[in-house]
């Protein structure tokens, strides 16, 4: 086997109209891994999933999978993807059987191995009561779980899910986020949108962050999350009037300054990681006479990243 | 990564494109059935709709219309036959702009099938629906004293012609919904287009009847040449034949010309429109 990347895509441009929705995107996303772009609406991440699953053609640049040209080879591209839109691609009027049986036998499945492979996807996400129901009558969660078996239908190497737990209860989003390590588990390599951190953070290996059409950071979450300060010190004092000391004490251990806001009992404060920071903390403040309510030692998140890299916060709370 | 791998005897692929087409076409056709077995009222444009108008007609309007001969029951259905069948294809239009407007059309489109297999077996669901027009307008023809009176060689390849009439304007149906926004905008496009489509012609008045200036136009139309035919080949009173118009005189064959270029036009314009759909 070849050393090819699962997905590789190198200056992606994609106008509608005037707007550039890509605007030189590169991307590569390693074999068996769940690669998470994050972003906020409009940020481009759906275009992407769009040209990399070969429904829309790029004004300029390429994209390959599994080394085939997702332009001159979508045939061959098409046989070893799935998509998972934000909107159930389903048939409402069939039964959720008769559904992925449909899609089994256009993926190329014969009817008696579409057939096989539905009942094991309706077992396997718990659907098998209500397999023989129209899909109209099925609840959001289990549209999803629906549709999402649809796409693993063919067993396809690569699957991109575009904001999979979008609009669910957050136990329909956990049964989600326990199916797709299920699948990275077996193999399949993931393209995971999200504008959720905490989702980008649970489940992906690695992280594009896009703004406006371009990747603006990528990596590890945890070493997106070292570039902007590492760990975070929370402090909440007993005293209100013991600021200014616990903020001379602190110095040393910080890794920028400290302002110390004379109403508020909490500092935060960016530090150097490392063991018993927060023992050696606490000593220090206790050898100068301050008294401490509460020490938390917080690693920085997903949403400091965002903040300090886009300049906005995630825009969560548009959908949710 | 053997987990992931399906075993060849599971798979199509080795099958020519063809074989493929047809397979493809086959599962999309059976999932356009299975619609209709679950809301039978999307055929009341099949059923209800022209036993309505041939009632209509033989009862309300035919007693005015004078047809120069013979009784205007026996020349109403063949002007029927064809208007029950192209009046399917706003149906088509709203049914494509439907399956465009959902997410399932980016899923096909993700897959590795036929790319016209989609619309084809939309066009073949239709056909279907069109065969039980015809069955529908002949039952109520017989009822009000329509009879087949030129054999019934020639009256089936009346209901060919009237068939593959009505396929040809399935397609313009799938290319107006490929265009169109909204399953409103198509119904109602569909019905602008449709309604002087089949009242400027002899569906249902002779044309001679009409100013000297429309004549032409009726002639020319479509519509015209499938009611000539039909009342030819059924042997019912057939005032088209008394015009010296080209379309009149082989009115069978000016059928099966007009339904050759709607298919060759509308056809691969819909498989075009719908490869560059969301481009």
């Amino acid at each position: 086997m070849s050393e090819e990347p699962a997905i590789v895509a190198e200056g992606l441009v994609k106008c509608f109209g005037k707007t550039r929705a890509l605007d030189g995107l590169d991307l590569t996303v390693p074999r068996g891994t769940v690669y998470g772009l994050l972003g906020p609406n409009g940020a481009g991440k759906t275009t992407c999933v769009r040209v990399l699953s070969t429904l829309i053609k790029p004004d300029s640049g390429t994209a390959r999978i599994f080394g085939s040209d997702v332009a001159a080879s979508a045939q061959a591209v098409r046989k070893t993807i799935g998509l998972t839109g934000q909107y159930a691609a389903l048939d409402e009027y069939l039964t959720g059987r008769a559904n992925l049986i449909m899609i089994g036998q256009l993926s190329r499945l014969t009817a008696k191995a579409a057939k096989r492979r539905a009942d094991e996807l309706l077992e396997r996400f718990g659907l098998t009561d209500a397999a023989g129901r129209a899909v109209k009558t099925y609840s959001g969660g289990m549209r999803r779980r629906l549709d999402l078996a649809a796409s693993l239908i063919s067993h396809p190497q690569v699957l991109f899910l575009d904001e999979p737990t979008t609009g669910l209860d957050p136990s329909a989003r956990a049964l989600m986020w326990d199916i797709v390590r299920q699948l990275v588990a077996d193999g399949t390599t993931l393209l995971l949108t999200t504008q959720y951190l905490d989702e980008a953070d649970q489940l992906a290996s690695r992280i594009a962050v896009i703004d406006t059409g371009k990747v603006i950071a990528e990596g590890a979450p945890a070493d997106l999350k070292a570039s902007v300060g590492g760990q975070r010190l929370l402090l909440t004092l007993a005293e209100e009037s013991d600021a200014a000391v616990a903020a001379q004490v602190l110095a040393p251990f910080a890794t920028g300054l400290i302002t110390p806001d004379e109403h508020s009992r909490i500092l935060e404060v960016s530090v150097i990681a490392s063991d018993g920071l927060a023992t050696e903390v606490v000593r220090a403040l206790d050898t100068a006479g301050v008294k401490v309510s509460d020490i938390a030692v917080r690693t920085a998140s997903l949403d400091d990243v965002f903040l300090t890299l886009t300049g906005h916060v995630a825009e969560e709370n548009k959908t949710s | 990564m053997t987990a992931l791998t399906l075993p060849q005897s599971d798979l199509t692929t080795g099958r020519n494109a063809a074989a493929q087409f047809v397979g493809d076409v086959w599962v999309l056709t059976k999932r356009s059935i299975a619609r209709i077995r679950n809301e039978p009222e999307t055929l009341s444009n099949v059923t209800i709709q022209p036993v309505m108008f041939v009632l209509m007609f033989a009862y309300v309007f035919g007693g005015a219309i004078g047809i120069g001969g013979g009784a205007y029951h026996s020349y109403l259905i063949g002007g029927m036959l064809g208007m029950s069948l192209a009046q399917t294809a706003p149906g088509t239009a709203v049914a494509v702009v439907s399956d465009m407007s959902t997410g399932l059309i980016d899923r096909f489109r993700s897959l590795p099938m036929s790319r016209a297999a989609v619309l084809t077996a939309r066009t073949i669901a239709d056909l279907l629906t069109q065969v039980i027009g015809a069955v529908v307008v002949a039952a109520v023809g017989l009822a009000i004293g329509w009879r087949i009176d030129n054999g019934i060689g020639n009256a089936i390849e009346a209901f060919a012609l009237a068939l593959l009439f009505g396929y040809a304007f399935t397609w313009a149906g799938v290319c107006l919904g490929m265009v169109l926004r909204s399953p409103e905008a198509a119904q109602q496009t569909g019905f602008i287009i449709f309604l002087p489509l089949t009242f400027v012609s002899s569906a249902f008045v002779p044309t001679q009847s009409m100013p000297g200036w429309l004549q032409p136009v009726a002639e020319w139309n479509p519509m015209t040449s499938l009611a000539a035919a039909t009342r030819q080949l059924f042997g019912n009173p057939n005032p088209a034949a008394a015009v010296h118009a080209w379309p009149e005189q082989h009115a069978a064959l000016a059928v099966v010309c007009w339904s050759a270029a709607m298919l060759a036009v509308f056809a691969p314009l819909a498989v075009r429109l719908y490869r560059n759909k969301g481009r």
